[in-house]
């Protein structure tokens, strides 16, 4: 407010996650977070100390009953909530089992307060209604409070925010954001990253809009100035004017409605209005995910990962067991495709009772295909399982980290034998399904032609394929920045494997970051690839773009695109011919 | 001590037991002199603590029981169980 004769300042970045929003600034310098410290309190200084929560608790109720007497009329609403943040206050489980925890067991009021909210808060938020897991964050929300008053006022921290903001960081590590009460942020603004990033992908999971890469946002945005995020042109708007946030609230609200307009269309086709129909898929790790998958409209699985039941036990699963796993999703899946990974056991995710030899180099190691062939007896288990699970649905087999045609050839005997041992067995199975290549090494996709003739299909796996092509790790924030999906390589060879699978007469799918993003549905469907499948969450969007869309001509634009000679001008590209349409959708989609 | 006193009932608002309603249940039970409590399927709840009553999870048709430790604080039992059959005047 007090910065209205402020020039207002357009910063350019890259949208990480779509959606608008209007609020005031939140620093976070490099020291990054503080937490809230735990120390002990000696025996005769406790009764001090249960006083000082006392007083803590009394001053936030203070606080709150002058919020309440100032709420006009017209907020009554508003004011109901915070009469029960009043009770809140003293309810037995937050106040008496604080006061117990510090007399019990001698720490600091900070560290019993923030001890007794992270055992009540996972009661509601494991709740199954919707309503009682929303009350989460009424106990944050009062223990925020006291907090304050127990810390005093001036030491706000980022574990601890009371009100609603937009965090704007260099970078922000994985660690820094599991510090953050998400449920307080209302968007991001980084210097660095893109959408492939971790805050991204946060970003898109809660649904909050996201920009990155803006550069020098840091030292831009001041602390507490007002600024606008729109996560679906990667802009974010420093001091905008009245007229800026007049025309911003109206975009919002837009948005907003033709959000809920695409979830209300999720479950309908993804046809472009020219008439081209493609499947988005969702991925999967959890059989329970299967539900979120078809609640936001998926046709299918397109990537159903089968890691978590080998790291969940301390042991190898049982044939029954992973066929019972399997079974179970592609019951409630129907006649619906469910695309499954082999295992695909890697340097993140190491296996504990597989640590034969600790690698250098996990990434380029002993891991998926190259873990199973090696250890056949394994593989066996698994595509067992999968071939009893194919008589009861729907199944693919996808085969990871395929780097050569041998791995193919001897993975497909394995399979071979597997359908014969349970022949002989007289069990039910299913040989008879579509067996895919993980276009994920960059070698599998120079030589798509030659393994195209023992393939049914091809599925890209982006996350992968972009960090072998660029030699980056994600993973690493000095690097990270160059995980470019639409780095001109990384779009070469999408469309080599796209050229061959059309010569060769497969279907080239995708899975990945990559497939998620609606800004790249046009040219990922111009260049042939007829599958998208992506996490559960971000399938009504992509399906709303896509029927937004009108692919007549992409040809010319595409041969344009690939001219292009750095990322951030294929981003442009792409912003300035979709960017809008991108925006804007729903609205062409639901109209129908 | 005098015997313990209870009274079972179901749910009728929509709402169910939300935050409302159960704060208006715990400013009742704050009155009385010894515990009360509020039962549902065999989980207690101490009804003087809304959030103790919130994870209930007590939709609409819940048949939940209020009891009283002390007789003495009939009054607030008869309080209380009149607020949920009036459906807490939604």
């Amino acid at each position: 407010m007090e910065d209205q004769e402020s020039q207002e300042i357009i910063l350019k970045g890259i949208g990480g996650s779509p959606g608008i929003c209007i609020g005031k600034a939140y620093l976070v310098d490099k020291e990054g977070v503080d937490v809230v410290k735990q120390y002990i309190v000696r025996k005769a200084f406790l009764p001090a100390e249960v006083g000082r929560f006392k007083t803590a608790v009394r001053k936030a109720g203070e606080a709150l009953q002058r919020v309440i007497d100032k709420t006009p009329e017209e907020l009554r609403q508003h004011v109901q909530i915070l009469e029960t943040h009043m009770l809140l206050l003293k309810d037995k489980m937050l106040y008496d089992r604080t006061i117990e925890v510090i007399e019990g067991e001698h720490v600091n009021a900070e560290w019993a307060l923030k001890k007794v909210v992270s055992q009540v808060k996972p009661m509601f938020e494991n709740m199954s209604n919707d309503y009682l897991r929303q009350r989460a964050e009424d106990i944050t929300h009062v223990a925020d409070r006291i907090m304050e008053n127990l810390v005093g006022g001036e030491h706000v921290n980022i574990a601890r925010i009371d009100k609603r903001v937009i965090l704007v960081a260099r970078d922000l590590s994985p660690a820094e954001t599991s510090q953050i009460q998400l449920e307080r942020i209302k968007g991001f603004v980084t210097n660095r990253g893109g959408h492939a990033s971790h805050t991204s992908i946060i970003a898109r999971t809660l649904e909050i809009p996201a920009v990155m890469g803006v550069g020098n946002a840091t030292l831009k945005i001041n602390n507490d100035d007002i600024i606008i995020v729109d996560g679906g042109t990667g802009t974010v708007v420093v001091h905008p004017t009245e007229q800026t946030l007049l025309a911003t609230e109206e975009r919002r609200e837009q948005y907003e409605i033709r959000k809920a307009q695409m979830a209300r269309t999720s479950h309908l086709p993804a046809k472009t209005q020219n008439g081209q129909l493609i499947s988005v898929m969702g991925n999967i790790e959890l059989p329970e995910e299967v539900v979120a998958l078809l609640d936001h409209g998926g046709d299918g699985i397109g990537l159903y990962r089968t890691e978590f039941q080998y790291l969940s036990r301390p042991d190898f699963p049982s044939e029954n067991g992973l066929f019972e796993n399997y079974k179970d999703v592609i019951d409630v899946m129907g006649n619906r495709p469910v695309t499954i990974r082999t295992l695909d056991i890697n340097g993140d995710k190491a296996v504990n009772y597989i640590h034969e030899n600790q690698e250098a180099n996990p990434a380029l190691g002993l891991r998926a295909i190259r873990y199973c062939l090696r250890k056949p007896d394994i593989f066996q288990t698994q595509l067992r399982a999968i071939l009893r699970a194919a008589a009861h649905g729907n199944v693919r087999i996808l085969l990871p980290m395929i780097s050569g045609i041998e791995e193919v050839e001897k993975a497909i005997a394995l399979i071979d034998d597997a359908a014969e041992s349970l022949e002989k067995q007289g069990l039910a199975y299913n040989r008879d399904i579509p067996i895919g290549i993980m276009m994920e090494v960059p070698s599998a996709v120079v030589t798509a032609d030659i393994l195209a003739e023992k393939a049914d299909f091809f599925s890209i796996g982006t996350n992968d394929l972009i960090q072998y092509t660029l030699a980056v790790d994600r993973g690493n924030r000095h690097v990270a920045h160059l995980h470019q999906p639409l780095h001109p390589a990384i779009l070469r060879l999408i469309k080599g494997v796209c050229d061959v699978a059309r010569e060769k007469g497969i279907p080239t799918y995708m899975c990945g970051e990559m497939a998620a993003a609606p800004l790249f549905a046009p040219i990922l469907l111009g260049l042939g690839v007829e599958e998208l499948s992506m996490n559960p969450q971000a399938i009504p969007v992509v399906k709303s773009a896509i029927r937004s869309l009108n692919l007549a001509g992409i040809d010319t634009l595409i041969a344009e695109m690939m001219r292009l000679t750095t990322a951030r001008a294929i981003q442009d590209f792409l912003t300035q011919h979709f960017g809008e349409a991108v925006t804007r959708l729903g609205a062409a989609g639901s109209d129908q | 001590m005098k015997a313990a006193q209870t009274i079972t009932l179901r749910i009728v608002n929509a709402l169910g037991l939300h935050a409302r309603s159960a704060a208006q249940l715990a400013k009742l039970a704050a009155q009385a002199k010894g515990g009360v409590w509020i039962d549902k399927n065999g989980n207690r709840a101490d009804a003087t603590s809304l959030l103790d009553i919130l994870t209930l999870a007590c939709p609409q048709g819940t048949e939940v029981t209020v009891s009283i430790d002390d007789e003495a604080d009939m009054e607030t039992l008869e309080q209380m169980a009149a607020l949920i059959r009036s459906g807490f005047g939604e």
